[in-house]
């Protein structure tokens, strides 16, 4: 019996708790390109970057509370520095809309066009961040390290696996709940959520019924703004702020969009915790888990890892090739790319 | 005569910078008149009901409604004006609910549209059993009625409908053709486009048979039912 607590702690500590602030992050992403998709029809390449800047914001944010002497108690000052990262990030996306993407539209540019012209505000943007924050590793959580820590969990129960819940997973899948009840609560209940799906779903028709286009774009940029910044400050909390790995982390938000189905966000959500899930369940070495499960002569003599953990992008790459092969609408039958 | 209330005078136009489908062709409907526009394939049926609309350059002739003349304006700027279009393909929002699709309808009023959306529900039963539902889960003539719904939300001051029967079976078509005799009952003028010609004919009080963009026949809709041509032409004896 405590063989089998052991490994549910280990599996819980090493699987569980870090794919679900992982999944929660990816789905904040991926919710971001799912709305610019649904409604500005293009695959945003440039949304990684956001985030990236929307994570810098914070830091900047939460430098100045920090020389002001503001913290929040046992919480990271980030999340103090959250709403006006926020309004930063929204105000830059429409700036860039205005600028660039605006003109595109007006000359209804094919999607493809429009990819493209994302992977150049990409560049710019990420050089921007680069140049204002620099290259190198920012950790910039502050506060309580731990909601339980390995040690107290051990003492408490007596067991040898010891479960640890960083504050910065909690606070990830804490907001992201918050974030996401926001969201769909502003979607289905209320005059312009309704007509951004509206729009979203039939462009035309949400003409004729004088929807204004341009207000839907302006609110979108605006909501994927605050999307993008939650979960770039959040990963950032999470592991630590570094603008490539914004970059990289393109691929498994787009892979959890299309998983789900493009445009939906129901589907980006559960998209981005399968993703989530998968990365981390097969980078990691199941030796432990199994070693506590299965008697003695059959214990694994390697570590059961099915992939280094170099490797843990491929994992999204094979996810999304399946799912483009199979059903290339995603799971919630979103639009097909 | 008087002027009619919604009329599309002399318009001769295409699509784009396209060559003219449309020569010299004129449609015009009164109040709690339905008018019905048939013809052959490619007539220009549709697009003499666009150009109407605004959805494509009317190059010579105009578009008055109630005196003005609309000609310059945009769809949108007509649909705000009073018109009501009932688009033929995609002309409901799939993934809302039956009562999203009413209220999106009512997107430009800012006043209270309860009263509306119960006259829409009193017109329509099915659709206030169904409201709730995603609107793309309905069948053919379900549909039809939340888009012909959706348009009549703005109080539209004339309606007008492309095809609405197109690929919906026989017995829902009658359904339907009951359906907007009492929408025209109501006082509110429509102009329809419509394949099945003789059904369309026979509740039509005027009827425009266009070919080839110009206006072949024009009459009642029991004028044109026994003109020996049209019947030859169109109906099929």
């Amino acid at each position: 019996m405590t063989d089998f607590l052991n490994a549910l702690v280990a599996l819980t500590n090493f699987v569980i708790v870090p794919g679900m602030a992982y999944g929660a992050q990816l789905a904040l992403g991926a919710l971001g390109v799912t709305l610019i998709y649904g409604i500005l029809r293009f695959s945003n390449f440039a949304h990684g970057d956001t985030m990236a800047f929307g994570a810098m914001a914070t830091i900047f944010i939460t430098w100045t509370f920090q020389a002001w002497g503001i913290s929040f108690g046992p919480l990271p000052t980030a999340i103090l520095a959250l709403p006006f990262a926020i309004m930063i990030t929204a105000l830059v996306l429409l700036g860039t809309d205005r600028v660039v993407y605006r003109f595109y539209r007006r000359q209804k540019s094919d999607p493809v066009i429009l990819v493209i012209v994302s992977m150049g505000v990409m560049f710019i943007m990420n050089g921007i961040v680069r140049f204002m924050i620099g290259v190198g590793d920012i950790r910039f959580s502050d506060g309580e390290r731990f909601i339980i820590s390995a040690r107290d969990f051990k003492a408490a129960t007596g067991l040898k696996e010891g479960l640890a819940i960083k504050t910065t997973q909690g606070i990830t899948i804490v907001t992201a709940i918050i974030v996401v009840a926001i969201l769909f609560w502003f979607l289905n209940k209320t005059r312009t959520g309704k007509s951004m799906r509206a729009f979203s779903d039939n462009e035309d028709l949400a003409l004729l019924s004088g929807i204004n286009p341009e207000r839907v774009v302006m609110v979108t940029w605006i909501i994927v703004g605050a999307l993008a910044t939650v979960a770039g400050t959040l990963y950032g909390l999470d592991k630590s702020f570094k603008p490539f790995v914004y970059l990289q982390l393109l691929l498994p938000i787009f892979a959890a969009a299309i998983v789900g189905g493009l445009g939906n966000p129901l589907g980006a959500i559960v998209g981005g915790f399968i993703i989530a899930f998968a990365e981390v369940t097969i980078t990691y070495p199941l030796k432990k888990v199994l070693g506590y499960l299965l008697p003695e002569s059959l214990e694994p003599d390697g570590l059961v890892q099915l992939l280094s953990t170099d490797y843990k992008f491929a994992v999204s790459f094979v996810i999304l090739l399946i799912v483009l092969l199979v059903k290339p609408t995603g799971i919630f039958k979103g639009q097909s790319v | 005569m008087s002027e009619p209330f919604l009329i599309g005078d002399t318009m001769t136009g295409g699509y784009g910078k396209g060559p003219d489908i449309l020569h010299d062709c004129t449609i015009a409907v009164n109040p709690g008149e339905i008018a019905v526009i048939v013809g052959p394939n490619g007539a220009g049926k549709s697009t003499a009901m666009k150009a109407v609309f605004g959805m494509l350059e009317v190059r010579t002739g105009s578009v008055r409604l109630d005196g003005e003349d609309i000609t310059s304006l945009s769809p949108q700027d007509r649909v705000i004006k009073g018109m009501g279009f009932v688009p033929q393909v995609r002309n409901i929002f799939t993934s809302l609910t039956v009562e999203e699709n009413l209220e999106m309808g009512a997107f430009i009023r800012k006043d209270d549209f309860k009263d509306t959306m119960a006259q829409v529900y009193d017109l329509f039963p099915i659709l206030k059993e169904k409201r709730l539902q995603a609107a793309g889960e309905l069948s053919g003539g379900q549909r039809q009625q939340v888009a012909v719904g959706r348009a009549l939300m703005t109080q539209p001051k004339v309606l007008m409908l492309d095809e609405p029967t197109a690929g919906v079976s026989p017995i829902v078509m009658d359904e339907l053709f009951d359906r907007i005799i009492e929408v025209a009952r109501t006082g509110i003028p429509i102009l329809m486009v419509e394949q099945n010609a003789r059904q369309a004919l026979e509740i039509a009080d005027k009827g425009y048979v266009l070919v080839q963009g110009r206006n072949a026949h024009t009459g009642t809709g029991k004028e044109l039912l026994a003109d020996e041509e049209v019947r030859r032409s169109f109906l099929g004896g």
